[in-house]
């Protein structure tokens, strides 16, 4: 009996609760599948926290929405001296922060004093402040920066702003307190941060008080997601709104949902083949084991020669990205580069062929070529075991390899191993990629004879191990070039030096897959325009831009049904209980009969 | 599982003579037991450590992956995390760490590991634990009756549903679970961002989201409950006091349930314990397909790293699990079983 009337009260509270949470305005949910480290601005670091701190804070300056070109945020304008050494800021004048103070050129400098003063200031995005010799704000209205040499990046520094009266008493950054509300609830970007679950999802509010004009969308959700595949679902079923980093199969399967609507944009990825031309640390000291052979620069053009990008672009990337030249992906327009018809390498087994013999490379009976000292053409091809991209390109190259007469070995192994035997020089031929930044100094930075390991083997940050006197002068000329079109000038320059000593072979750039719900938002602010990604962007322009579809019903119908359905698992919950607790009760008096 | 089981066959047999003494026989026995815990504690924390180890990559290049980071940053992070030190040094750091309750600072999310555990104990526990009780609530329930009624169809149609739900993927089953509701459950994590504020409501809520998760749990695990239950009934059956209690004229239920069932409990109770600790890393995938805040997802997380303190962590607080559950399994098996008390 009691079990009876508990089952009844249980069933019939669920529904006022249910119906109680359903939200007011309009929530522009987005699902997240990579983890939230920090809220705490100075020492997130993953690509989704980074994320929070772009929408909950805004920056001195920011790549724009429209072609990633440096535009205002809390500075207005800038100008720099004609040594290039001095930065002026001047600051926005009207801007507050969310709890009514204004925001001043204290807060920027303090911004940046702090990490120049704090190791842990630095934790995230130390490496934009590593060159600056001073930074004072004479005025509340100026922001001056002062750099040893000069620094192309200042008009893109990736580094929120935050408030000095918040965190100047804050002694630790690292205590875990800078990730509350008191602390990080303080912000100035479109959406302010309200709360945050632990490894579950953060909210947002939108800033009614925002410089720029409040976002139309009352509240932001990132809900984080562990399973691509329950995300995608979730997307299906209305859950969230918008997705990212899907697969090709993911999207493919995507396209023909109703209510859904896909976008693919140019991605900031190159994936690339690395050849090992006879690596050497900082120090101009051979390492590694690479095949010496590959220190004949006839032999990687004919390698270059071989491999066709346009059908990784088709076959492998199913479509979804586009043939590679340089190093600067197609997304940054102003810095990538197209060759010239001399400077093309085409896709030509023949000239392949035609390289390798004229260079005295011979093939052998087994069809591969032999080198004059009697060495094999057979060189080990590493890449990632774990991804489908570099099972699929090791397939491919081996086949173009072969034809050319060059025998391939494929070794496919773990991340971190891969990641040893590159630093290393362990490789002859290696699948590797890399991530870049609007400013096409880190893509270039990438290829630097700085960037080549030491010679304990650390602290290398090298993509090729390349080291060139003509890139290296291209490469200090570009950083200390600020007319825009003379720099782009150089950049593709560099790049064009980078591919003629066939070094890599860069062989596409990623597309960035997404989706979301068109019949809950009709569009967001692509960067760059017209075509480019929603979410992951150098900015927070995508969910700023949100605009809701005009369905005022959209979800209520669900918000019911999750009450009705909380209340069927609750009373088959109490049913359950209640007939063990008879079956007990039943147990019993047939023992008292006994 | 058979292994487990006859290990303490084993101890039972090895019962000391002076145990039918009584009282010190019973604290020589639990010391004894102790002693064993934590010496195999012991060697988790050396396992965990060196196991580990042997992962090949850089912890600050995995840190700085992609990002554009000057040498003398990577340096500054080697040594604050202590990866520049001799390997000993640092596991002499890291035990002495131990004792005092720190496990480390992650790679990864730079916080501390303790804190990083105890946050994701609870969640693991209430889905464990709910999937655990209701798995052993319906294995044993299942594999009484199908034990009591052996080769009947309701046995054989019980047997082969449990050994095929026992072999299904548990992710897979998750996301089958997750597409076939559609939509009528949330697809992750433990709490709605959108819930009202309330004791009942946020309560509910949780519910709602354990759901899933548990089920996907509950009907891959309930499957063995159900055999060991089913063998170990079917092998009371031919006792001598069963045919006496039948003799006696009881009814068939009653034979089942005052006399067969109990001693065929045995084994049951045990499996349960011993078998907690694995099913905490056994949530592993589940916890990943749905999201839920867990143990399990965040071992999933340090293995992609690898973030090795992390790891560290997680595999000495699941072993440490293991090895408690065992320890009370063997304690509980002595109460439970007068046979190997007074043998």
């Amino acid at each position: 009996m009691v079990a009876v009337l508990a089952a009844s009260a249980v069933a019939t509270v669920p529904f006022v609760p249910a119906a109680a949470a359903q939200q007011q305005g309009k929530v522009l949910r987005v699902a997240l599948t990579t983890g939230i480290d920090h809220l705490n601005p100075f020492t997130a670091q993953l690509a989704a926290s980074t994320q929070v701190g772009r929408f909950n804070y805004e920056f001195l300056t920011l790549p724009s929405a429209e072609d990633t070109q440096p535009t205002g945020g809390i500075a207005e304008s800038w100008k720099t001296s004609d040594d290039k050494l001095t930065w002026t800021f001047a600051i926005r004048q009207g801007m507050k922060w969310s709890d009514g103070k204004p925001i001043t050129a204290q807060d920027p400098a303090y911004t940046f004093q702090r990490m120049l003063d704090d190791e842990n200031a630095r934790t995230a995005n130390g490496s934009y402040v590593t060159n600056f010799a001073s930074v004072s704000a004479p005025d509340d209205k100026t922001l001056v920066i002062k750099t040893k040499a000069p620094q192309s990046s200042m008009t893109s520094l990736d580094v929120p702003i935050v408030p000095k009266h918040i965190w100047e008493p804050i002694k630790d950054l690292n205590a875990p307190s800078t990730d509350e509300m008191a602390v990080v609830g303080v912000g100035s970007g479109p959406y302010l941060l309200t709360e945050y679950k632990k490894n579950e999802f953060v909210k947002f509010k939108a800033n009614k008080d925002y410089w720029r004009g409040a976002p139309k969308v009352d509240e932001l959700q990132l809900l984080q997601f562990k399973d691509a595949e329950a995300a995608v679902n979730a997307l299906k079923q209305g859950e969230v709104d918008v997705i990212n980093r899907l697969t090709p199969t993911q999207f493919d399967a995507l396209k023909g949902e109703k209510n859904i609507t896909t976008n693919k944009a140019p991605g900031r990825r190159y994936n690339e083949l690395i050849i090992n031309f006879g690596v050497k640390n900082v120090l101009d000291q051979p390492i590694g084991d690479g095949n010496p052979i590959l220190k004949d620069l006839r032999v990687r053009k004919a390698i270059a020669q071989a491999v066709d990008t346009n059908t990784i672009v088709e076959k492998v990337m199913n479509g979804y990205g586009q043939a590679g030249t340089g190093v600067v992906p197609a997304i940054y327009k102003a810095y990538t580069w197209t060759p010239s018809d001399a400077e093309k390498t085409k896709f030509d087994i023949a000239a392949a062929n035609a390289t390798l013999d004229q260079a005295g490379y011979a093939k052998g009976a087994d069809g591969i070529r032999v080198a004059p000292g009697g060495a094999k053409l057979e060189f080990r091809l590493a890449g990632h075991a774990n991804r489908p991209f570099d099972q699929r390109v090791a397939q491919f190259v081996t086949g173009w390899l072969k034809d050319a007469g060059i025998g391939v070995k494929q070794e496919l192994v773990s991340d971190d191993e891969l990641d040893d035997r590159t630093t290393a020089g362990n490789y002859d031929l290696a699948i590797s990629g890399y991530g870049t930044s609007p400013d096409p100094d880190y893509a270039l930075s990438l290829n630097t004879c700085a960037g080549r390991p030491n010679a304990e083997g650390n602290g290398g940050s090298s993509a090729t191990f390349f080291c060139d006197p003509r890139y290296e002068d291209l490469y200090k000329k570009q950083l200390t070039e600020f007319d825009p079109a003379k720099r782009a000038e150089l950049v593709k320059q560099a790049q064009a030096v980078l591919a003629g000593e066939y070094v890599d072979v860069v062989l596409d750039y990623d597309n960035v897959l997404e989706a979301y719900r068109s019949d809950k938002f009709s569009s967001f602010t692509k960067q760059p325009q017209p075509d480019g990604a929603i979410l992951e962007q150098s900015g927070y322009w995508g969910v700023y831009g949100a605009t809701p579809a005009d369905a005022a019903a959209a979800g209520s119908e669900e918000s019911g049904n999750t009450g009705l359905w909380i209340g069927i698992g609750a009373v088959v919950l109490v049913v359950l209980v209640g007939g063990g607790v008879l079956l007990g009760r039943r147990g019993k008096s047939a023992e008292d009969r006994e | 599982m058979t292994e487990a089981l006859s290990s303490l066959d084993q101890s039972s047999a090895l019962v000391d003579p002076d145990e039918r003494r009584g009282g010190t026989g019973t604290a020589r026995f639990v010391l004894s037991k102790i002693g064993g815990a934590l010496a195999s504690l012991a060697l988790v924390v050396v396992l965990g450590f060196f196991l580990f180890r042997t992962l090949p990559g850089d912890p600050v290049r995995f840190m700085v992956r992609d990002r554009p980071t000057d040498p003398k940053m990577m340096a500054e992070l080697r040594a604050q995390m202590g990866v520049d030190k001799p390997l000993l040094q640092q596991f002499w750091d890291y035990v002495v760490g131990l004792l005092q309750g720190d496990m480390g600072v992650s790679y990864l999310q730079r916080r501390p590991v303790f804190d990083m555990i105890g946050e994701r104990l609870w969640p693991t526990i209430l889905l464990v634990g709910s999937a655990t009780v209701l798995a052993v609530a319906l294995g044993l329930w299942l594999g009484i009756r199908a034990g009591w009624r052996r080769g009947s169809g309701f046995d054989k149609a019980q047997t082969g549903i449990a050994l095929t739900l026992w072999s299904v993927p548990q992710f897979w089953l998750g996301l089958m679970l997750l597409v076939a509701t559609d939509g009528l459950f949330p697809s992750r994590g433990m709490h709605s961002p959108d819930v009202a504020p309330g004791f009942f409501s946020e309560g509910l809520d949780v519910l709602h989201h354990l759901v899933l998760p548990c089920v996907t749990l509950l009907v891959v695990f309930y499957a063995q409950y159900m055999l060991v239950m089913r063998s170990s009934l079917i092998g009371e059956m031919n006792s001598d006091y069963l045919t006496t209690a039948r003799a006696k004229g009881l009814r068939d239920d009653l034979v089942r349930k005052r006399h067969a069932v109990p001693n065929a409990l045995l084994p049951t109770v045990t499996l349960v314990f011993m078998q907690f600790g694995m099913v905490v890393s056994g949530a592993v995938s589940v916890e990943a397909v749905f999201s839920w805040p867990g143990l399990g997802q965040l071992l999933y997380e340090a293995l992609r790293g690898p973030d090795l303190p992390v790891l560290q962590g997680v595999f000495v607080t699941l072993a440490g699990a293991v090895v408690l559950m065992n320890l009370l399994a063997e304690l509980l098996y002595r109460v439970l079983d007068p046979r190997v008390r007074t043998a």
